[in-house]
């Protein structure tokens, strides 16, 4: 059944731009929100990472393609090499440090590297614009033909090609030698010692190119949005990207799709309609699925399958 | 330095020390191809210390490891496990989600260097899924391949766990207590497991279970506190006045 989904969420994501043309901007956020939970699920879902600071990368690859984009060449593709690589050298660095602790320092670690990212921009007023944000990224057409529009048709398209594009490079990882790895060393870091590896290096690919698709989102947004700002770094970005992810579900890709973007339509339904409350709204959507769904939305068919059989480990 | 012939794994003066204590003073243990060894003491000897020590997990204080000639003694322990050496665990570390095949699979993609690849299937290799097959079928697990083997009975996922490690093609395997947590009903399938193992494997068992140390091993080492007490064959052992104080009036008095 799990092959279908991307297909149907491909679908759904077709269908929302004939439906709601006039939330164009919103669904290309989702999508570029989809993007940065998907490298979070490589990291955290897949090898088994615990970060707090996906937004780390996210934010370097913002700044990235828009400095790239102002300086160098407005090209919508090259920017995103731009951010890829950004995200990538960031996460490699950091990387090379962070995943030599264990745990909790783990976590502390992401976040502090995060806050000094964002502190960097900060200071560093006459290159990023500091608090007032990295302004004046005018892109040319993608591919040279499509010009980004004043309602986002051309940013949805291009945000979710890009998006389809790194889903089906995760869905190939995640079946390769490589994305088995991974689950072997989420599942038993001691025996994947014991069968040779290091896992140390091991892990420091996995965050890398987590790094280079969080890069990617993040040059998306600057490009789509020709604004970069200090929030791009902020703690409740990883944070948010976290939670997502776990309604959605984790090591399983569309779980991040389908997480991301449940909580991005429930944020946005319940902010507009109960502007004081809407937090209480998304903190029991969260309970109740961690309690009800521990796996995440994507095991509700399994759950609901159970409950209307009423038997125990029905067929298996 | 790899000669014609193979010498194996020659350990001299091997010493572990954590702060004061001393774990392992001055070991010396020949590991030639086709050994059947087995190493036994009580509680506390320093057996496991040894096997990690061995394989690289423990770093020593002080004495060499050779690897057919070869200083191994600085290497961690994936450069030795690439080396040849290889060791079962003591508690089964399985990845327990995964399916037997798949947990067969990890280390035969890892001893060929596939584990990077991140285009190819995993399963996608035909010399490795024939290899896992052939693993599959010399433990006889044909009829469990597809399940995780979190829903093996221990003396299933023992076997699994065997057959992992000799995925790896090691020439030098240590056996940390294969049989521990094993009903006395399936320990058979553990020393059948152990003689149907290749004959020019160098092999080293750590166990309790006399019956079956002297069912598989054809020479025994004895640790107390440490120290090497005696070697010999199970005749010998058998007959050591020290080894049956140890294990008959030392422990049961």
């Amino acid at each position: 059944m799990g092959r279908f989904v991307p297909l149907i969420l491909l679908a759904v994501a077709v269908g929302l731009y004939f439906l709601l043309p006039y939330n164009l901007a919103f669904l290309t956020r989702i999508l570029i929100m989809v993007l940065l939970v998907l490298s979070l699920d490589l990291v955290l879902g897949y090898a088994g990472i615990a970060t707090l600071g996906q937004a780390a990368m996210y934010g370097a690859g913002a700044y990235a393609a828009g400095l790239f984009a102002i300086h160098v060449w407005a090209d919508p593709l090259a920017g995103l090499v731009a951010g890829a690589v950004a995200g990538a050298i960031l996460a490699l660095v950091s990387g090379l440090v962070i995943l030599r602790a264990q745990g909790l320092t783990v976590i502390m670690l992401t976040i502090a590297v995060a806050q000094i990212c964002a502190e960097i921009a900060n200071r560093a007023r006459d290159i990023t614009g500091g608090a007032d944000g990295l302004r004046g990224i005018r892109m040319d057409p993608v591919l040279g033909l499509f010009e980004f529009d004043f309602v986002g048709q051309v940013g949805y398209w291009y945000a979710l090609i890009v998006v389809a594009v790194i889903f089906c490079f995760l869905m190939v990882l995640g079946r390769s030698s490589f994305g088995l790895s991974l689950r072997g060393i989420h599942e038993s870091p001691a025996r994947m010692g014991a069968i040779g590896v290091s896992v140390y290096w091991r892990r420091v690919a996995a965050y890398t190119i987590g790094g280079a698709i969080a890069g990617i989102a993040g040059a998306l947004t600057a490009q789509i949005t020709q604004l970069v700002s200090l929030e791009t770094f902020a703690f409740v970005l990883s944070a948010e990207a976290l939670i997502m992810l776990i309604l959605g579900g984790t090591g399983r890709l569309y779980g991040a799709a389908i997480g991301t973007f449940v909580f991005m339509w429930a944020h946005h339904t319940a902010a507009s309609n109960d502007p004081f409350n809407w937090l209480f709204v998304i903190g029991a959507m969260v309970l109740a699925v961690v309690f009800l769904l521990p796996k995440g939305l994507i095991s509700m068919p399994a759950a609901l399958t159970q409950i209307f059989k009423g038997g125990r480990d029905a067929g298996t | 330095m790899q000669g014609p012939e193979s010498k194996g794994l020659e350990v001299r003066g091997l010493s572990k020390h954590f702060g004061g204590l001393t774990v392992s003073e001055n070991i010396d243990l020949d590991l030639p191809p086709g050994a059947r060894k087995a190493l036994i003491g009580p509680n506390g000897a320093g057996k496991s210390t040894f096997a990690n020590l061995v394989t690289g997990i423990l770093p020593p204080s002080s004495g060499t490891i050779r690897f057919d000639g070869e200083d191994i003694s600085a290497l961690n322990e994936p450069a030795r496990v690439r080396r040849g050496i290889a060791k079962t665990f003591q508690i089964t570390t399985l990845f327990p989600s995964l399916s037997v095949r798949e947990n067969i699979r990890m280390p035969v993609i890892e001893r060929k260097r596939l584990g990077y690849s991140m285009l190819r299937a995993a399963n996608g290799d035909a010399g490795t899924e024939a290899e896992v097959q052939t693993l599959i079928d010399q433990f006889e697990l044909g009829p469990l391949a597809e399940r995780p083997v979190d829903s093996l009975a221990y003396g299933q996922q023992r076997l699994v766990e065997m057959a992992l490690t000799l995925a790896l093609k090691p020439r030098v395997l240590i056996l940390d207590e294969p049989a521990a947590g094993v009903p006395s009903s399936e320990t058979h399938l553990i020393v059948e497991a152990i003689e149907r193992l290749p004959k020019d494997l160098a092999v080293l068992v750590i166990e309790h279970d006399m019956d079956l140390v002297f069912r598989v091993a054809n020479s025994i080492i004895v640790l107390v506190a440490g120290q090497i007490l005696t070697e010999g064959t199970p005749q010998q052992i058998a007959g050591d006045a020290r080894v049956r104080e140890l294990y008959l009036g030392g422990a049961h008095g």
